[in-house]
């Protein structure tokens, strides 16, 4: 692709760009930003207990997610061998909600993938290329508030409802906001003085993109990506409550939920805690996000 | 700004075209073959052909597509595989239940936001901006329908403060219905407070440390007349900006908050449809929601350019 023989010389992290607020892609100033961050380490620090306890679930949980226990339904929270109660079904509230977690993460990890897979390169196309963003901005602009619960119903229509329909539906209502940040993260690094030191070295459009924008996007993408996984984490509780993504027996925040629905004015706590993790998942992420994105971006420093 | 309504006017037309071929295209993918399900498993291949002929499918697909615009724009929607209603009959009795649940969502969440917002910004620094922003954090991350789980089994179960379910039609008895609508809306309306106040809060803070601000302050304004008449006045601009990229997010939240209310809305036709498989109901439902989501999206547009002159320039250049 280059046909210049020499090494391009123009390095991102070069000083004349950091002056001018583009954030550096080495690690440690904003990590020190971050640490600074009172809640945004405080999310960090649950986000890590909840990524640990989805991680360990299988050592962590004393029983399996689907084990039922038909002798011993409804048991209160405390009751001895189980912590958090048992459901209808005598199955182990703690155990299920260890693998809702993990349940609830992969869904917020697939759909970030997803629509970071599809999201970025159209985001680095539309905001490069100004022919193309006629197009990808149109369309952008057209799906960027579609409700995704419509998209799920659509695809659980045609293909029957799943983990993956939700995943699918989560990942593409995700698309056009991560184009949009990609997007206008383009135009302005493309405006920088050291994109248009390579153009006049007559470097090609596609190492430029490749080697100097989408390197100094990553900031943007990641801390998208934080915005993304509560909202898709959120989403997949919705559908797997409303019956459009993970199907019972498999646990589910969502699902338990759900279940506990017909039993709460009884036995309310069976409806507390599932809700309760989710909610906590999703500070953690909003909170971390926060921290994140006050450390990475130069220019929100509203927070301190 | 003539110029500007008919740019956006032709595009909506184009996005609701365009929605109406994916609609279209999407059903007939979906499994099965409606004149195998119409005519039976073992009927003949000539009585299929002849079925097939009746309901058109033998023709182009684009004939086809012609056929179904042309019904759909005389206002035929088609029948119910389940019930055998007219779907528009269906669409009439629920629509007015989600729109008067949204609108009420609607109006809680941008009082609640704005407030919290310019409480924030007015008490930088201090208790009220912390209390703001902490509550706006937890209604980001707390699961709404679990929150409206939480309060049917606290105010309605347990204390009967409000009903658990049930609707009274607005024509009927307002009061009553308004009351009946206060929990379901206010759960719906939680999440979109949370954002409406974030964004307002920044915008705020952005617009009181700007130029023009700080000259209405020098010529002797106080800061509370400033901060209500210019300050307020510029976040509206976001306000409305947020609520139009947060609409698709009322409809899903309308869904489900409709489900655990157990009203008979909109929503919950939406999702018997795909539990029944009511694939007329299914296509004019998703059809119905586009083509209301590409209006409110062009009314929010216009809204926007009222009240922000910058892009009513930039359209018409």
């Amino acid at each position: 692709m280059t046909v210049l023989g020499s090494p391009v010389p123009t390095d991102p992290t070069a000083p004349e760009a950091l002056a001018d607020g583009v954030p550096s892609p080495r690690p440690r100033r904003w990590w020190r930003g971050l640490l600074r961050h009172r809640t945004g380490m405080v999310g960090a620090v649950l986000l890590a207990l909840v990524v640990l306890a989805a991680l360990l679930a299988p050592v962590l949980a004393p029983y399996g997610p689907t084990d039922v226990h038909f002798d011993t339904p409804f048991q209160k929270p405390g009751t001895v061998g189980f912590p958090l109660g048992t459901d209808n079904l005598g199955r182990d509230v703690l155990s299920r909600m260890l693998y809702g977690a993990r349940a609830s993460l992969e869904v917020g990890i697939l759909a970030v993938v997803v629509s970071t897979v599809v999201g970025v390169p159209l985001g680095l196309v539309s905001g490069y290329w100004r022919r193309a963003d006629a197009v990808v901005s149109r369309l952008t602009d057209v799906a960027l508030a579609f409700p995704f619960l419509i998209l799920a119903v659509g695809l659980a229509a045609i293909r029957g409802a799943s983990l993956s329909n939700a995943v699918l539906a989560l990942g593409i209502a995700h698309i056009p906001q991560m184009i949009r940040v990609v997007r206008g993260e383009t135009l302005r690094i493309k405006a920088t003085e050291f994109v248009v030191a390579a153009v006049a070295m007559n470097a090609g459009s596609l190492r430029i993109v490749g080697r100097h924008i989408l390197p100094n996007c990553l900031s943007a993408i990641i801390v998208q990506a934080t915005i993304i996984m509560p909202g898709a984490v959120l989403g997949e509780a919705v559908l797997s409550f409303l019956g459009l993504g993970i199907q019972p027996p498999q646990p589910s925040l969502g699902v338990m939920l759900s279940d506990a629905q017909q039993y709460l004015s009884k036995d309310a706590w069976l409806g507390v805690f599932p809700g309760v993790l989710i909610a906590i998942i999703c500070l953690s992420f909003n909170l971390f996000g926060d921290g994140l994105r006050d450390s990475l971006d130069p220019a929100s420093h509203d927070r301190k | 700004m003539a110029r500007y309504l008919l740019t956006r006017l032709w595009q909506s037309l184009v996005t609701v075209v365009i929605s109406s071929i994916v609609v279209f295209v999407g059903v007939r993918m979906l499994p099965g073959d409606p004149a195998v399900s119409l005519a039976g498993e073992e009927a003949s291949p000539a009585r299929l052909a002849a079925v097939r002929a009746e309901l058109g499918l033998d023709q182009p697909i684009w004939v086809q597509y012609a056929k179904f615009v042309w019904t759909y724009l005389h206002g035929d929607f088609g029948r119910s595989l389940r019930t055998g209603t007219p779907v528009g009959e269906m669409l009439r009795t629920t629509l007015p239940v989600t729109l008067w649940l949204a609108a009420y969502a609607l109006v809680i969440a941008v009082v609640l936001g704005l407030t919290l917002g310019v409480i924030a910004e007015r008490f930088r620094g201090r208790w009220p901006e912390w209390g703001a922003n902490g509550v706006a954090m937890v209604g980001l991350s707390v699961p709404s329908f679990w929150l409206g789980l939480l309060a049917i089994l606290l105010l309605s179960v347990q204390h009967h403060v409000f009903p658990a379910s049930g609707y009274v039609p607005m024509t009927q008895n307002p009061v009553d219905a308004l009351y009946h609508l206060t929990l379901p809306a206010v759960i719906l309306a939680i999440a979109l407070a949370a954002v409406v106040m974030r964004q307002t809060r920044a915008s705020m803070i952005a617009t009181m440390q700007s130029d023009f601000i700080r000259t209405d302050r020098a010529k002797g304004l106080g800061r509370r007349r400033v901060l209500l008449k210019y300050g307020v006045r510029n976040s509206l601009i976001v306000v409305v900006t947020i609520v139009g990229l947060q609409l698709g997010g009322l409809i899903s939240g309308a869904v489900v908050t409709e489900s655990i209310f157990g009203l008979p809305g909109f929503g919950k036709l939406t999702l018997n449809s795909v539990f029944t498989r009511d694939y007329p109901v299914i296509e004019a439902v998703v059809l119905l929601i586009t083509v209301g989501y590409v209006v409110i999206n062009l009314a929010v547009d216009v809204l926007y350019s009222v009240l922000n002159p910058r892009i009513r320039v930039a359209g018409d250049a």
